[in-house]
C-alpha cells in the first residue's frame, strides 16, 4: 500500500490534534476534579509519615 | 545475602546462573576468533560467579518469616554502592576524554583507547552504570516505601540489578576492542540488548506486582514517573534496537533500518533516552526525596499530574530536532521542533513544584547539603529544559548545533540535573537504609557539593563559550563570500576551553570519590543485623513472631 506524504500529513493534522487535545483535556480534568483532591492530598502528605515497616 | 534468600528461591537463582553459565560457554564455543567469543567468556565468568555465590550460602539456614515484616533492603544498598563505583569508573573515563581533547597524546597511540572507542564507554559508565543502577536501586525503594508493601520475591530484584549490571559490562568491555552498533547511546550490540529486554521486562513485571500489593489506595505520583521510565524505554530500545547478526555467532549486526529512517528511529530513540531515562525516573526520585528531606509535602500535587501527562506525550515527538538541516522532511523537523518549544510548559512545572516545596523550608537548604544538592538540581533543570527548547529551534539550531554548545547543554543536564539529583538522593536514602541516623562525615556531604558544582560551572562556561565561537567561526563570511575561518583555525580556538573543560570534570570527579568514600565509612557504621533486632520495642517483637507470609 503506498503510504504518501499527504496521508500522513491529512491524519496528523485531524486525528493527532484531537487526539492530543482530549488527552490534555482529560489529564487536566482528572487532575482538577475536586472530589479527587482529598486523595492527592493525602498521598502526597503520606510519604512523609516515616514508618519503617511494610503493611505486608 | 543468599542467608536472606529461601530454599526455593536459591534453587531458581542456582538453575538461572547455571543457564547464563552454559549460555557464555556456547558463545566462547561458537564465536572461536570473533570477538563474540571474549563475551562470551564474561557471561559465563558472571554466570559462574553468582552460582559461586550462591552455592557459599546454600546450607544455611532458611530465613525466618521475620523478615517479611521488613522492607526488602538489601538489593537497593548494593545497587546503590554500584551506582557509586559506576559514578567514579564514568567520570574519570569523560575526565580522560576531555583530556584527550586538550592533550590527544594522551590516547598513547593505542587503537583501542582513541577517542571514539573510549567515548561510548564513557557515556555508559554514566548513563547506564551510575545512572541506571541509582534508578533501579532507588526505585526499589521508592516503590515499597510509598506502597507501604515489601517486594512480593526476593530473587527477582537480584535478576534484574544483576542481569542489567551484566549488559553494563558487556557494552563498556565490548566498545574499546571495536564491538560497537554505532548508534549512540544504543552502542551494545545484539545480544547484549536481547539480555536487556530479558532483564527489563522482569524489572516491569516485579514492580506492578509490588504496586499490586500496595496498602495506599492512591499510587504515588513518583511511581507513575519510574513506570513511565521502565516502560518507555522498553519499547524505544526494542524499536531501536531491531537488528540482524550476521551468524548466531558473530557480534556483528546491521539494523533493519537504512538511510535516514535510521537517522530519525535512532534520534527518536536518542532524545526519549534522555526524556524517560534520564528525565522521568529522575523526577520520580526528586518527588519522592525533595519533600521527605524537606519534611514537607510536594507544593502541588495536581500540578505534578498535569506535568507528568504533558511530559509524557510531548517528549515522544521530539526526537527530529536532532535532524535539523538534513534529508528529514522539513515537516517533521517542524513538528519536533514545535514539540520541544511546548515541552518547556510541563517541564518549568515540574522544576517550579520543586522550587516551591522548599517555602518554608529554606533554613534546611541552607545547613543541609543533601537537600541542596536536590534544590540546585532542580534549578538546572529549569535551565537546561530551557536551553534544550531554545536550541531545538530551528534558527538557533544552525549556530548550536555540532558545536559544543550541545555539550554543554548536555553536561548541564547530565551534571546538574541528574547527577545532582542522583548525589542527593543517595544522601537522603543511605543514613535511612544502613540505620546510621546521618552520613558518616555531614562535611564531607559539603565538600562534595561545592567540589561539584564548582566543577559544573566551570565545565558548562567553559563549553558555552567554545560552542558560540565555534558556531560564529564556522558562519563567518570575508568580502569575498567565502568562510573566513579554516576548520583548523576553529579548532585552535578551542584548545584553551577544552583544558578548561577538563579542570572542571576532574573538580566533578573529585567530588565523586568524595562521595564514594563518604558511603564507604557510612556503611561500617551501620549497626549490626542483631543490634537492629534487639532494639526495638517488645510489643513489635511479638507481633513479627505471628505474621504470616506475603503471599
Amino acid at each position: 500500500m503506498p503510504f504518501e506524504h499527504e496521508t500522513l500529513v491529512a491524519f496528523a493534522k485531524s486525528f493527532g490534534l484531537f487526539y492530543l487535545i482530549a488527552l490534555s483535556v482529560a489529564a487536566g480534568v482528572y487532575a482538577l476534579w475536586p472530589s479527587n483532591k482529598a486523595r492527592f492530598d493525602q498521598a502526597a502528605q503520606s510519604i512523609l509519615e516515616d514508618e519503617d515497616r511494610p503493611c505486608r | 545475602m543468599v542467608a536472606q534468600l529461601t530454599r526455593n528461591e536459591r534453587h531458581i537463582g542456582l538453575a538461572l546462573a547455571v543457564f547464563v553459565s552454559l549460555l557464555g560457554l556456547a558463545m566462547a564455543a561458537g564465536g572461536k576468533q570473533d570477538l563474540f567469543g571474549i563475551h562470551g567468556l564474561i557471561v559465563f565468568a558472571f554466570g559462574v560467579g553468582s552460582a559461586f555465590l550462591l552455592i557459599s550460602g546454600f546450607h544455611l539456614p532458611e530465613p525466618s518469616d521475620e523478615r517479611l515484616t521488613r522492607y526488602y533492603d538489601d538489593p537497593i544498598k548494593v545497587g546503590l554502592i554500584l551506582s557509586m563505583i559506576w559514578a567514579v569508573f564514568g567520570m574519570f573515563m569523560g575526565v580522560w576524554v576531555a583530556a584527550q581533547l586538550a592533550w590527544p597524546a594522551l590516547n598513547f597511540d593505542m587503537a583501542w583507547t582513541s577517542f571514539g572507542r573510549i567515548r561510548p564507554v564513557h557515556t555508559t559508565g554514566v548513563i547506564f552504570g551510575f545512572g541506571g543502577n541509582a534508578l533501579i536501586a532507588t526505585s526499589f525503594h521508592v516503590m515499597q516505601r510509598t506502597s507501604r508493601a515489601r517486594m512480593p520475591d526476593q530473587l527477582s530484584p537480584w535478576f534484574v540489578l544483576i542481569g542489567y549490571n551484566l549488559f553494563c559490562v558487556l557494552s563498556v568491555t565490548g566498545f574499546p576492542i571495536g564491538i560497537t552498533q554505532s548508534k549512540e547511546y544504543a552502542e551494545a550490540e545484539w545480544y547484549a540488548d536481547l539480555w536487556l529486554v530479558v532483564v527489563w521486562v522482569t524489572y516491569l513485571v516485579l514492580y506492578l506486582r509490588t504496586l499490586a500489593r500496595r496498602q495506599e489506595p492512591h499510587i504515588y505520583v513518583s511511581n507513575w514517573y519510574f513506570l513511565a521510565f521502565i516502560l518507555v524505554v522498553a519499547m524505544l530500545h526494542i524499536v531501536n534496537g531491531l537488528a540482524l547478526p550476521i551468524s548466531l555467532a558473530s557480534a556483528k549486526s546491521y539494523t533493519i533500518y537504512s538511510g535516514v529512517q535510521d537517522a530519525m528511529v535512532q534520534w527518536w530513540y536518542g532524545h526519549n533516552t534522555v526524556a524517560f531515562f534520564l528525565t522521568a525516573g529522575f523526577l520520580g526520585m526528586m518527588y519522592y526525596y525533595l519533600p521527605t528531606r524537606a519534611g514537607r509535602p510536594i507544593y502541588s500535587y495536581r500540578l505534578s499530574i498535569i506535568s507528568f501527562w504533558g511530559i509524557t506525550f510531548f517528549y515522544v515527538w521530539v526526537g527530529s530536532h536532532h535532524l535539523h538541516y538534513t534529508a528529514l522532511p522539513h515537516w517533521v523537523q517542524t513538528l519536533g521542533m514545535t514539540f520541544s518549544v511546548m515541552l518547556l510548559v510541563p517541564s518549568w512545572a515540574s522544576a517550579a513544584n520543586a522550587l516551591l516545596t522548599l517555602n518554608g523550608a529554606w533554613h534546611k537548604v541552607r545547613t543541609d547539603a543533601t537537600l541542596r544538592f536536590m534544590m540546585v538540581a532542580a534549578v538546572f533543570y529549569g535551565l537546561s529544559t530551557f536551553e534544550g527548547s531554545f536550541t531545538a529551534i530551528r534558527a538557533v539550531n544552525s549556530l548550536s548545533h555540532y558545536t559544543d554548545w550541545t555539550v554543554a547543554h548536555v553536561h548541564a543536564g547530565a551534571l546538574g540535573w541528574v547527577a545532582l539529583i542522583t548525589f542527593g538522593s543517595i544522601y537522603a536514602a543511605v543514613p535511612r537504609l544502613w540505620k546510621t541516623g546521618q552520613m558518616y562525615s555531614p562535611r564531607l556531604v559539603e565538600v562534595h557539593f561545592w567540589l561539584a558544582v564548582a566543577g559544573i560551572f566551570v565545565y558548562v562556561f567553559a563549553m558555552w563559550n567554545s560552542g558560540i565561537i565555534q558556531g560564529l567561526m564556522w558562519r563567518t563570511y570575508n568580502e569575498n563570500n567565502a568562510l573566513a575561518y579554516s576548520f583548523i583555525e576553529s579548532l585552535v580556538a578551542m584548545h584553551p576551553y577544552y583544558i578548561a573543560r577538563t579542570f572542571g570534570g576532574l573538580l566533578f570527579l573529585c567530588g565523586a570519590v568524595v562521595g564514594f568514600y563518604n558511603l564507604w565509612k557510612t556503611i561500617q557504621l551501620a549497626p549490626r543485623e542483631q543490634e537492629v533486632l534487639r532494639d526495638q520495642p517488645a510489643a513489635v517483637l511479638a507481633r513479627s513472631s505471628a505474621v504470616q507470609p506475603g503471599e
